[in-house]
């Protein structure tokens, strides 16, 4: 950005200027609020786990397989936008486009398979209106999901920016963050995971 | 046709009250005035290029103490209303439903769109100039921050004329502002504005966050900034940790009301009390956050007017840091008596009256910086030595209330009422006030008249000791909050008339503010220098008003006041200012925050209404916009060359 800064070549392109290292240190103190955001969502579904009002309760509803497969798609997507951004530092435009587009995909599997999850359990009468449980499983679970599907939207607009402009400090910057975005969404499926589904088939 | 007719008249148009409909043509008057004033004078380019699109941090700063003080008349109103409404006992000047409405968008308008954007904008205005950056982190995202605040105030005094004002108090405590017993749409103005309002809140302490953290002058350490700019930085991390709180317990509420979940109903498994929970988790540092910039500002101040450094300037800091951290865990003092029980409240209790030992480190620091010292009697000084005492018995109060079985008595009492207005009055506002007085020639380039300032402060200090100070026995007595009237017998007839002349006084003093803005702007002395006060922080170091680009030259800023030190030194300045000029970048204008902001809007409308169209529509243009601009916009910026600094700093006088 600024007209005068030296390109230092063992500083990464993405960090190689004050706009991208303000944007990225931005990007953090950001993730710390989306922390609070999730702490509060998994409260609010763990002090309501057995306000099942006589509805559906968590035993009744989760299938081990479905909720196995989206934490495998996922966990793999985080794994592959660890390539992604491996061949961004390597500066392989193509290899960076690949993993970004793998990712996606993987993360697309991911959402199809929530919403299918959800589509059937309100085919089980089990909806946000049932009861304070189910209200919290949707919102948690769900605020994930849309995190998600917003970070596939995202990867797209910044594979768009890369192929149509190579990789330079702009797009390095964007493909880093997107990266940091995504691996953020999986360390919350973990504690979905455990919090969510685990716990709901144990308690 | 006349479906459409019974829905405007009983649904979307608020009638049958001859204050709504005064209101209305209030607005339309105001309205028309303002597109004839703009049209007439042709100023509708100049407001577009230079207001609306502009992300320059200290024209939005202005911009939100504007609409601050805006605000501050609307809620000051509303204060009004209720006052007079209880200056004799069974008054019908306002029924009951009414008087809910009332107090609500008084408490709502006070905290969050006048407390809150006059902060805001104070940050704005001076915070980069203190830490000597070009700007904010992130411009263009501050710009955002404003106009979503903007348009969620738009939103929220809509209500007041169409679809109905909230009623359920400001905490709109649940099962009372769910839909079973508050249908209409009052409440979902209320939700929805603060939520938009608040995603502009938490984009502004990120930002300020990072700017602190990345952008000071070279050689500022974290502990050689302003004290201004250190309460600036810890509230910006007490927001970024509560108003997520906030953001998801909006939505829970929001989902309630609109697509029937259980969160806080009484039914089908929902906890009202989560509601108070987690209303609290974000409310209780959010007084936090309204107070510890004022007490920044009064560091700045009384600093500079006792010409001395700051006494005990790193105890005031870790004072900030444990405040802020006791902030998090204090939030059911707020419901003792809602049956947590005896340990529970205990716990709370006694992490209340902990708060009182860092104020009461920073109450003997600021005592201990004018001891000595040869004070000057301006009127930003006058405000802020006002707060001392005026704080000291706010938060004293606020120790007795801490007492759990005690609260059993005052809980939502009058006692209350006076104690949160003895801390937010005497604190924020009375620190807003230093803060105007102090920056305004910063701001516009002229001093505010200090006679007519002096005649504000004192109908301000007797009308609201005047307005307040009875509350405290009136509540003992057993007057409750949120009584629209009582009885004639209750003995409680004279404290509230003498209550009453009080918030006229202040009234009073706030019209005579307006005549000072007006009067100083045409006869206001002009401040030459760029340093009026004899200031010791980096803000005087420029001129007054501040240029585009801040500072042509950056020296070596390490130490604290370190500009007071330089101004000791012989040939220290004279040697800054010849410092060689080098060209400046600076971001670019730009329409989208605003634009953008409207669209929040009308998907805000939209979810008011139910109308779930409009919602998708207001919304899916916004990630329109975002894809815009993340595709299209080069966010290149400009820069400006070195002859056009030299110029613009020797029209100054600075070279």
């Amino acid at each position: 950005m600024s007209h005068a800064e030296a390109v230092d070549p063992n500083v990464p392109l993405e960090y190689s200027t004050e706009h991208g290292r303000l944007r990225i240190f931005g990007f953090w103190v950001f993730l710390g609020a989306e922390i609070v955001l999730f702490a509060t969502l998994f409260t609010t579904y763990l002090i309501y786990l057995h306000h099942t009002a006589g509805g559906p309760t968590a035993k009744d509803l989760f299938d081990v397989k479905g909720f196995t497969i989206e934490t495998f798609l996922l966990l793999t997507s985080s794994f592959t936008c660890g390539i992604a951004t491996h061949e961004l530092r390597r500066g392989n435009r193509g290899g960076l486009i690949v993993w970004l587009i793998i990712t996606l995909l993987l993360g697309a599997g991911f959402v199809g398979m929530e919403i299918n999850e959800f589509v059937d359990y309100v085919h089980q009468g089990a909806t946000i209106q049932t009861s304070a449980f189910l209200s919290g499983f949707f919102i948690l679970v769900g605020t994930h999901g849309c995190h998600v599907s917003l970070g596939i939207l995202w990867m797209i607009s910044v594979i768009i920016q890369v192929s149509k402009n190579g990789i330079n400090s702009t797009t390095a910057r964007k493909a880093f963050i997107v990266g940091i975005y995504w691996h953020f969404l999986d360390v919350v499926w973990v504690f979905i995971f455990t919090a969510v589904y685990l716990t709901g088939l144990v308690l | 046709m006349d479906q459409l007719m019974h829905f405007l008249t009983h649904k979307f148009f608020v009638t049958g009250e001859p204050m709504i409909y005064g209101a209305d043509v209030a607005i339309a008057v105001a309205t028309i005035g303002i597109l004839f004033v703009l049209t007439y004078f042709k100023k509708w380019k100049w407001l577009w290029r230079e207001w609306l699109t502009t992300v320059d941090h200290k024209k939005i700063g202005i911009m939100y103490i504007i609409a601050a003080i805006l605000m501050l008349f609307r809620g000051g109103i509303d204060g009004l209303l209720m006052r007079s409404q209880l200056s004799f006992p069974g008054l019908k000047l306002l029924d009951a439903q009414h008087y809910n409405e009332i107090f609500t968008t008084h408490g709502t308008i006070m905290i969050l769109f006048m407390a809150m954007p006059f902060i805001i904008g104070m940050i704005n205005v001076a915070m980069p100039l203190q830490i000597g950056a070009r700007d904010v982190a992130f411009p263009y995202l501050n710009a955002i921050s404003f106009w979503l605040f903007f348009w969620a105030a738009m939103l929220l005094n809509l209500s007041f004329v169409i679809g109905g004002s909230p009623d359920a108090g400001w905490t709109s405590y649940t099962p009372l502002a769910e839909n079973g017993l508050d249908p209409g749409l009052g409440e979902n103005f209320y939700l929805l504005s603060l939520q938009i309002t608040g995603i502009g809140t938490l984009a502004s302490g990120v930002n300020f966050a990072v700017t602190i953290l990345k952008m000071r002058a070279p050689g500022m350490k974290l502990m050689h900034m302003p004290m201004f700019t250190w309460s600036t930085l810890i509230t910006s991390v007490i927001i970024v940790f509560a108003f997520p709180v906030l953001t998801v317990a909006l939505a829970m509420l929001t989902i309630d009301r609109i697509f029937g979940a259980h969160f806080f109903t009484s039914t089908a498994g929902g906890d009202p009390m989560m509601w108070a929970n987690l209303f609290w988790v974000w409310g209780h540092p959010e007084v936090y956050i309204v107070i510890l910039p004022a007490f920044g500002i009064f560091s700045e101040v009384m600093s500079t007017f006792s010409g001395k450094r700051l006494f005990g300037y790193s105890m005031m800091v870790w004072s900030m840091v444990l405040i802020s951290a006791l902030s998090f865990i204090v939030w059911v003092h707020h419901f003792f008596t809602m049956g947590a029980g005896p340990a529970v409240n205990s716990f709370f209790g006694v992490s209340t009256m902990l708060i009182a030992i860092p104020t009461g480190v920073k109450l003997f620091n600021w005592l201990f910086t004018l001891r000595h010292s040869k004070i000057r009697f301006t009127v930003a000084h006058m405000w802020a030595l006002a707060f001392i005492p005026n704080f000291v018995i706010g938060g004293l109060t606020g120790v007795m209330l801490a007492v759990a079985p005690a609260d059993y008595q005052y809980h939502n009492s009058y006692f209350l009422i006076a104690h949160f207005h003895y801390v937010l009055i005497a604190g924020t506002v009375f620190g807003m006030f230093a803060g105007l007085h102090y920056w305004w020639p910063k701001m516009f380039g002229h001093i505010l008249d200090e006679k007519l300032g002096k005649i504000a402060f004192w109908l301000w200090m007797v009308g609201f000791n005047v307005c307040f100070f009875p509350m405290y026995f009136v509540g003992l007595q057993g007057m409750t909050r949120r009584m629209y009237t009582y009885p004639a017998n209750a003995g409680w007839t004279s404290l509230n008339f003498i209550e009453t002349i009080g918030a006229f006084l202040m009234g009073i003093g706030f019209i005579v503010m307006v005549w000072m803005i007006i009067y100083s702007a045409r006869h206001g002395e002009r401040d030459v220098t760029g340093d009026p006060w004899d200031g010791r922080t980096m803000e005087w170091m420029t001129s007054s008003p501040a240029p585009e680009y801040n500072f042509a030259t950056l020296p070596d800023m390490s130490g604290i006041d370190r500009f007071w030190y330089m101004k000791q030194e012989k040939g220290a300045v004279e040697k800054w200012r010849k410092q060689k000029i080098e060209e400046i970048h600076m971001p670019d204008n730009s329409g989208r925050p605003f634009i953008m902001c409207v669209l929040f809007f009308i998907a805000g409308f939209g979810l008011c209404f139910e109308w779930i169209w409009l919602a998708i529509v207001g919304l899916a243009g916004i990630l329109l916009f975002m894809v815009l601009r993340s595709l299209f916009d080069p966010d290149e910026g400009h820069h400006i060359p070195v002859d056009v600094i030299e110029r613009t700093e020797r029209e100054a006088g600075r070279l």
